[in-house]
Protein backbone atom coordinates (compact mmCIF):
# COMPACT_ATOMS: atom_id res chain seq x y z
CA UNK A 1 0.00 0.00 0.00
CA UNK A 2 1.31 3.47 -0.74
CA UNK A 3 0.13 6.49 1.13
CA UNK A 4 -0.06 10.11 0.00
CA UNK A 5 0.85 12.51 2.79
CA UNK A 6 -0.10 16.19 2.57
CA UNK A 7 1.58 18.93 4.58
CA UNK A 8 -0.11 22.31 4.55
CA UNK A 9 1.72 24.28 7.25
CA UNK A 10 5.03 26.05 7.02
CA UNK A 11 7.91 24.17 8.67
CA UNK A 12 8.75 27.43 10.41
CA UNK A 13 5.30 27.64 11.98
CA UNK A 14 4.58 24.05 13.06
CA UNK A 15 6.21 20.68 13.36
CA UNK A 16 3.83 19.04 10.89
CA UNK A 17 6.50 18.58 8.22
CA UNK A 18 8.99 17.17 10.72
CA UNK A 19 6.42 14.69 12.00
CA UNK A 20 5.37 13.76 8.48
CA UNK A 21 8.96 13.06 7.45
CA UNK A 22 9.52 11.02 10.59
CA UNK A 23 6.33 9.00 10.28
CA UNK A 24 6.02 8.39 6.54
CA UNK A 25 7.36 5.17 5.13
CA UNK A 26 9.91 4.74 2.34
CA UNK A 27 8.06 4.71 -0.95
CA UNK A 28 5.35 7.09 0.23
CA UNK A 29 4.58 10.39 -1.51
CA UNK A 30 4.49 13.77 0.16
CA UNK A 31 2.54 16.68 -1.32
CA UNK A 32 3.25 20.17 0.02
CA UNK A 33 0.26 22.51 -0.21
CA UNK A 34 -0.73 25.93 1.15
CA UNK A 35 2.05 27.28 3.41
CA UNK A 36 3.61 23.82 3.34
CA UNK A 37 5.26 24.74 0.03
CA UNK A 38 7.71 26.88 1.98
CA UNK A 39 9.57 23.66 2.70
CA UNK A 40 10.10 23.26 -1.05
CA UNK A 41 12.31 26.34 -1.28
CA UNK A 42 15.94 25.73 -2.23
CA UNK A 43 18.26 27.05 0.45
CA UNK A 44 15.64 27.20 3.17
CA UNK A 45 16.69 25.76 6.53
CA UNK A 46 14.56 22.69 5.74
CA UNK A 47 16.25 21.96 2.40
CA UNK A 48 18.55 19.30 3.78
CA UNK A 49 15.73 17.44 5.49
CA UNK A 50 13.60 17.55 2.35
CA UNK A 51 16.46 16.38 0.12
CA UNK A 52 17.17 13.55 2.53
CA UNK A 53 13.50 12.53 2.36
CA UNK A 54 13.61 12.69 -1.43
CA UNK A 55 16.06 9.78 -1.46
CA UNK A 56 13.28 7.38 -0.43
CA UNK A 57 10.04 9.28 -0.99
CA UNK A 58 8.56 11.28 -3.83
CA UNK A 59 8.00 14.92 -2.92
CA UNK A 60 5.53 17.15 -4.74
CA UNK A 61 4.48 20.77 -4.38
CA UNK A 62 1.17 22.31 -5.38
CA UNK A 63 1.95 24.76 -8.14
CA UNK A 64 -0.90 27.13 -7.42
CA UNK A 65 0.36 27.61 -3.86
CA UNK A 66 3.99 28.03 -5.01
CA UNK A 67 2.89 30.74 -7.44
CA UNK A 68 0.71 32.47 -4.86
CA UNK A 69 3.68 32.91 -2.56
CA UNK A 70 5.96 34.29 -5.25
CA UNK A 71 8.56 31.52 -5.04
CA UNK A 72 8.17 29.93 -8.46
CA UNK A 73 11.73 29.43 -9.66
CA UNK A 74 13.05 28.73 -6.17
CA UNK A 75 11.69 25.22 -5.82
CA UNK A 76 14.22 22.48 -5.05
CA UNK A 77 15.29 20.62 -8.15
CA UNK A 78 13.59 17.24 -8.11
CA UNK A 79 10.41 18.33 -6.38
CA UNK A 80 7.67 17.81 -8.93
CA UNK A 81 5.10 20.55 -9.12
CA UNK A 82 1.52 19.51 -9.73
CA UNK A 83 -1.62 21.56 -10.17
CA UNK A 84 -5.01 20.77 -8.59
CA UNK A 85 -5.75 18.24 -11.33
CA UNK A 86 -2.45 16.60 -10.42
CA UNK A 87 -3.42 16.70 -6.74
CA UNK A 88 -6.65 14.87 -7.50
CA UNK A 89 -4.73 12.35 -9.58
CA UNK A 90 -2.25 11.73 -6.75
CA UNK A 91 -5.12 11.02 -4.39
CA UNK A 92 -6.59 8.43 -6.71
CA UNK A 93 -3.22 6.85 -7.49
CA UNK A 94 -2.36 6.22 -3.83
CA UNK A 95 -4.20 3.80 -1.60
CA UNK A 96 -4.92 6.32 1.13
CA UNK A 97 -4.28 9.91 2.17
CA UNK A 98 -2.96 11.29 5.46
CA UNK A 99 -3.13 15.04 6.04
CA UNK A 100 -0.54 16.52 8.43
CA UNK A 101 -2.37 19.67 9.49
CA UNK B 1 -22.72 -4.82 4.69
CA UNK B 2 -19.56 -2.87 3.78
CA UNK B 3 -16.13 -4.33 4.19
CA UNK B 4 -14.47 -3.36 7.44
CA UNK B 5 -11.96 -0.58 6.93
CA UNK B 6 -8.94 0.38 8.97
CA UNK B 7 -9.70 3.75 10.52
CA UNK B 8 -6.89 5.75 12.12
CA UNK B 9 -7.48 8.83 14.27
CA UNK B 10 -4.35 10.96 14.53
CA UNK B 11 -4.08 13.21 17.58
CA UNK B 12 -1.18 15.67 17.58
CA UNK B 13 -2.39 18.50 19.78
CA UNK B 14 -2.52 19.08 23.51
CA UNK B 15 -5.92 19.36 25.16
CA UNK B 16 -7.56 22.64 26.16
CA UNK B 17 -5.31 25.00 24.14
CA UNK B 18 -7.54 24.14 21.18
CA UNK B 19 -10.72 22.14 20.77
CA UNK B 20 -9.31 19.50 18.45
CA UNK B 21 -8.58 16.97 21.20
CA UNK B 22 -12.13 17.01 22.53
CA UNK B 23 -13.87 17.15 19.17
CA UNK B 24 -11.74 14.28 17.86
CA UNK B 25 -12.86 12.20 20.87
CA UNK B 26 -16.45 12.92 19.88
CA UNK B 27 -15.80 11.47 16.43
CA UNK B 28 -14.05 8.46 17.94
CA UNK B 29 -16.98 7.70 20.24
CA UNK B 30 -19.60 8.02 17.49
CA UNK B 31 -17.38 6.08 15.13
CA UNK B 32 -17.20 3.19 17.58
CA UNK B 33 -20.76 2.25 16.65
CA UNK B 34 -19.74 1.52 13.08
CA UNK B 35 -17.69 -1.61 13.85
CA UNK B 36 -14.63 -0.62 11.87
CA UNK B 37 -11.04 -1.58 12.68
CA UNK B 38 -10.09 1.45 14.76
CA UNK B 39 -6.66 2.59 15.91
CA UNK B 40 -5.79 5.81 17.71
CA UNK B 41 -2.37 7.46 17.41
CA UNK B 42 -1.07 10.04 19.87
CA UNK B 43 1.90 11.92 18.45
CA UNK B 44 3.68 15.20 19.18
CA UNK B 45 1.68 17.25 21.71
CA UNK B 46 -1.19 14.78 21.36
CA UNK B 47 0.47 12.70 24.09
CA UNK B 48 -0.71 15.31 26.62
CA UNK B 49 -4.30 14.20 26.00
CA UNK B 50 -3.48 10.96 27.81
CA UNK B 51 -1.49 12.41 30.69
CA UNK B 52 -3.21 11.67 33.99
CA UNK B 53 -4.28 14.23 36.55
CA UNK B 54 -5.84 16.96 34.42
CA UNK B 55 -7.21 19.65 36.76
CA UNK B 56 -9.14 22.17 34.72
CA UNK B 57 -10.96 23.99 37.50
CA UNK B 58 -8.78 27.06 37.14
CA UNK B 59 -9.33 27.42 33.39
CA UNK B 60 -13.05 26.69 33.72
CA UNK B 61 -13.12 24.14 30.94
CA UNK B 62 -14.71 20.73 31.12
CA UNK B 63 -12.15 18.07 32.03
CA UNK B 64 -12.90 15.43 29.45
CA UNK B 65 -9.95 13.16 30.27
CA UNK B 66 -12.16 10.55 32.02
CA UNK B 67 -13.56 9.80 28.58
CA UNK B 68 -10.31 8.14 27.53
CA UNK B 69 -10.75 5.58 30.29
CA UNK B 70 -14.10 4.60 28.76
CA UNK B 71 -12.66 3.86 25.32
CA UNK B 72 -12.09 0.21 26.22
CA UNK B 73 -15.82 -0.22 26.73
CA UNK B 74 -16.34 0.99 23.16
CA UNK B 75 -13.99 -1.69 21.81
CA UNK B 76 -11.31 0.91 21.15
CA UNK B 77 -8.21 -0.81 22.42
CA UNK B 78 -5.47 -0.08 19.90
CA UNK B 79 -3.95 3.11 21.22
CA UNK B 80 -0.49 3.88 19.91
CA UNK B 81 1.66 6.49 21.65
CA UNK B 82 4.90 7.55 19.98
CA UNK B 83 7.91 7.02 22.24
CA UNK B 84 9.83 9.85 20.65
CA UNK B 85 6.98 12.30 21.29
CA UNK B 86 6.88 11.32 24.97
CA UNK B 87 10.64 11.59 25.43
CA UNK B 88 10.88 14.95 23.68
CA UNK B 89 8.40 16.24 26.25
CA UNK B 90 10.02 14.71 29.30
CA UNK B 91 7.26 12.15 29.72
CA UNK B 92 7.12 8.39 30.19
CA UNK B 93 4.29 5.88 30.07
CA UNK B 94 3.95 6.30 33.84
CA UNK B 95 2.68 9.82 33.26
CA UNK B 96 -0.19 8.51 31.17
CA UNK B 97 -3.55 7.17 32.24
CA UNK B 98 -3.58 3.40 32.48
CA UNK B 99 -6.11 2.55 29.78
CA UNK B 100 -7.44 -0.99 29.66
CA UNK B 101 -9.96 -3.15 27.89
CA UNK B 102 -11.52 -6.51 28.65
CA UNK B 103 -10.89 -9.28 26.17
CA UNK B 104 -14.05 -11.39 25.95
CA UNK B 105 -12.11 -14.04 24.04
CA UNK B 106 -9.93 -14.56 27.07
CA UNK B 107 -12.50 -14.69 29.82
CA UNK B 108 -12.70 -10.89 30.05
CA UNK B 109 -9.04 -10.63 31.00
CA UNK B 110 -7.99 -7.01 31.48
CA UNK B 111 -5.37 -5.87 28.99
CA UNK B 112 -3.48 -2.66 28.31
CA UNK B 113 -4.83 -0.54 25.48
CA UNK B 114 -1.79 1.72 25.18
CA UNK B 115 1.25 0.63 23.22
CA UNK B 116 4.26 2.93 23.37
CA UNK B 117 5.96 2.45 20.03
CA UNK B 118 8.95 3.68 18.07
CA UNK B 119 8.53 6.09 15.18
CA UNK B 120 9.29 3.28 12.75
CA UNK B 121 6.62 1.03 14.20
CA UNK B 122 4.12 3.86 14.20
CA UNK B 123 4.95 4.73 10.58
CA UNK B 124 4.36 1.13 9.57
CA UNK B 125 0.99 1.04 11.28
CA UNK B 126 -0.03 4.36 9.72
CA UNK B 127 0.96 3.18 6.27
CA UNK B 128 -1.53 0.34 6.49
CA UNK B 129 -4.58 2.43 7.24
CA UNK B 130 -7.48 2.93 4.82
CA UNK B 131 -9.00 6.08 6.29
CA UNK B 132 -6.97 8.60 8.27
CA UNK B 133 -8.78 11.34 10.18
CA UNK B 134 -6.59 14.25 11.26
CA UNK B 135 -7.84 16.94 13.61
CA UNK C 1 -13.65 7.26 -7.99
CA UNK C 2 -15.92 8.06 -5.03
CA UNK C 3 -14.33 10.77 -2.85
CA UNK C 4 -15.22 12.51 0.38
CA UNK C 5 -13.71 15.65 1.83
CA UNK C 6 -13.48 16.86 5.44
CA UNK C 7 -13.13 20.60 6.11
CA UNK C 8 -11.89 21.52 9.58
CA UNK C 9 -11.57 25.30 9.37
CA UNK C 10 -13.85 28.26 8.72
CA UNK C 11 -13.94 30.64 5.77
CA UNK C 12 -11.12 33.17 5.32
CA UNK C 13 -9.31 32.45 8.59
CA UNK C 14 -7.39 29.53 7.08
CA UNK C 15 -6.79 28.40 3.52
CA UNK C 16 -8.24 24.98 4.34
CA UNK C 17 -11.71 25.80 3.06
CA UNK C 18 -10.32 27.27 -0.15
CA UNK C 19 -8.09 24.28 -0.76
CA UNK C 20 -10.96 21.91 -0.07
CA UNK C 21 -13.21 23.81 -2.46
CA UNK C 22 -10.66 23.81 -5.26
CA UNK C 23 -9.91 20.13 -4.73
CA UNK C 24 -13.61 19.27 -4.78
CA UNK C 25 -14.29 21.33 -7.89
CA UNK C 26 -11.31 19.86 -9.72
CA UNK C 27 -12.28 16.32 -8.75
CA UNK C 28 -15.74 16.89 -10.19
CA UNK C 29 -14.24 18.27 -13.40
CA UNK C 30 -12.09 15.15 -13.65
CA UNK C 31 -15.21 13.02 -13.52
CA UNK C 32 -15.05 11.78 -9.93
CA UNK C 33 -18.06 11.41 -7.70
CA UNK C 34 -18.15 13.42 -4.48
CA UNK C 35 -19.92 11.31 -1.88
CA UNK C 36 -19.93 14.00 0.80
CA UNK C 37 -18.18 17.13 2.02
CA UNK C 38 -18.22 17.14 5.82
CA UNK C 39 -17.61 20.31 7.80
CA UNK C 40 -16.22 19.93 11.31
CA UNK C 41 -14.68 22.13 14.03
CA UNK C 42 -14.75 25.76 12.81
CA UNK C 43 -15.41 24.36 9.35
CA UNK C 44 -19.11 24.57 10.18
CA UNK C 45 -18.82 28.32 9.64
CA UNK C 46 -18.50 27.69 5.91
CA UNK C 47 -22.26 27.20 6.04
CA UNK C 48 -23.27 30.52 7.55
CA UNK C 49 -25.70 32.62 5.52
CA UNK C 50 -24.79 36.14 6.64
CA UNK C 51 -21.26 36.73 5.41
CA UNK C 52 -20.60 39.92 3.44
CA UNK C 53 -17.08 39.64 2.10
CA UNK C 54 -15.63 42.44 -0.02
CA UNK C 55 -16.88 42.37 -3.59
CA UNK C 56 -13.41 42.06 -5.09
CA UNK C 57 -12.65 38.78 -3.36
CA UNK C 58 -14.09 35.29 -3.50
CA UNK C 59 -17.34 34.58 -1.69
CA UNK C 60 -16.40 31.40 0.16
CA UNK C 61 -19.86 30.49 1.44
CA UNK C 62 -21.72 31.23 -1.77
CA UNK C 63 -19.37 29.30 -3.97
CA UNK C 64 -19.87 26.20 -1.81
CA UNK C 65 -23.65 26.70 -2.14
CA UNK C 66 -23.35 27.19 -5.90
CA UNK C 67 -21.12 24.15 -6.36
CA UNK C 68 -23.57 22.09 -4.32
CA UNK C 69 -26.47 23.21 -6.46
CA UNK C 70 -24.67 22.68 -9.76
CA UNK C 71 -23.59 19.15 -8.87
CA UNK C 72 -26.10 18.01 -6.27
CA UNK C 73 -23.41 17.79 -3.59
CA UNK C 74 -24.07 16.65 -0.04
CA UNK C 75 -22.59 19.37 2.18
CA UNK C 76 -22.95 18.26 5.79
CA UNK C 77 -22.31 20.35 8.86
CA UNK C 78 -21.70 18.50 12.11
CA UNK C 79 -24.54 19.19 14.56
CA UNK C 80 -22.40 19.14 17.72
CA UNK C 81 -19.83 21.54 16.27
CA UNK C 82 -22.63 23.70 14.86
CA UNK C 83 -24.42 23.97 18.18
CA UNK C 84 -21.23 25.02 19.86
CA UNK C 85 -20.63 27.74 17.27
CA UNK C 86 -24.18 29.00 16.64
CA UNK C 87 -24.85 27.53 13.18
CA UNK C 88 -28.59 26.94 13.09
CA UNK C 89 -31.04 25.53 10.56
CA UNK C 90 -34.83 25.47 10.93
CA UNK C 91 -34.84 22.17 12.78
CA UNK C 92 -32.19 23.30 15.24
CA UNK C 93 -33.95 26.65 15.66
CA UNK C 94 -37.11 24.87 16.73
CA UNK C 95 -35.39 22.20 18.86
CA UNK C 96 -33.24 24.66 20.77
CA UNK C 97 -35.64 27.62 20.96
CA UNK C 98 -33.62 30.06 18.88
CA UNK C 99 -35.17 33.18 17.38
CA UNK C 100 -33.76 32.61 13.92
CA UNK C 101 -31.55 30.44 11.76
CA UNK C 102 -28.50 31.19 9.67
CA UNK C 103 -27.65 28.22 7.52
CA UNK C 104 -26.66 28.88 3.92
CA UNK C 105 -28.34 27.16 0.97
CA UNK C 106 -27.03 23.76 0.02
CA UNK C 107 -25.84 22.81 3.51
CA UNK C 108 -27.55 20.48 5.95
CA UNK C 109 -26.84 19.83 9.62
CA UNK C 110 -26.40 16.22 10.69
CA UNK C 111 -24.47 13.93 13.02
CA UNK C 112 -20.86 12.79 13.11
CA UNK C 113 -22.00 9.41 11.85
CA UNK C 114 -22.16 11.05 8.43
CA UNK C 115 -18.40 11.56 8.53
CA UNK C 116 -17.73 7.95 9.47
CA UNK C 117 -20.13 6.78 6.79
CA UNK C 118 -18.27 8.97 4.28
CA UNK C 119 -15.04 7.25 5.26
CA UNK C 120 -16.62 3.82 4.87
CA UNK C 121 -18.52 4.44 1.62
CA UNK C 122 -15.87 6.48 -0.21
CA UNK C 123 -12.73 5.20 -1.80
CA UNK C 124 -10.72 8.14 -0.50
CA UNK C 125 -11.27 10.69 2.27
CA UNK C 126 -9.17 13.86 2.15
CA UNK C 127 -8.91 16.13 5.19
CA UNK C 128 -8.28 19.87 4.92
CA UNK C 129 -7.41 21.53 8.21
CA UNK C 130 -4.86 23.59 10.05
Amino acid sequence: MTMLHTVNKSPFEKDSLTSCLRLSEDGASILLIEDGIIAAIEGAATSDAIKEAMKTKKVYALQEDVNARGVQGKVIDGIEQVDYAGFVKLVTEHDSVQSWV
Amino acid sequence: MSDVKKFLYVNRRAPYGTIYAWESLEVILIGAAFDQDVTLAFVDDGVFQLVKGHDTAGIEMKNFSPTYAALGDYDINKIYVEKESLEARGLTIDDLQHLVWEDEDEDWAEKDSIKVVSSAELAEMMGQQDVVLSF
Amino acid sequence: MKLSIQVNEGPYQHQASDSAFMFTKTAIEAGHEIFRVFFYHDGVNNGTRYTTPPQDDRHVVNRWSELAEAHDLDLVICVAAAQRRGLVDEGEQERNGKDGNNIAPGFRISGLGQLIEAGIQSERLVVFGD
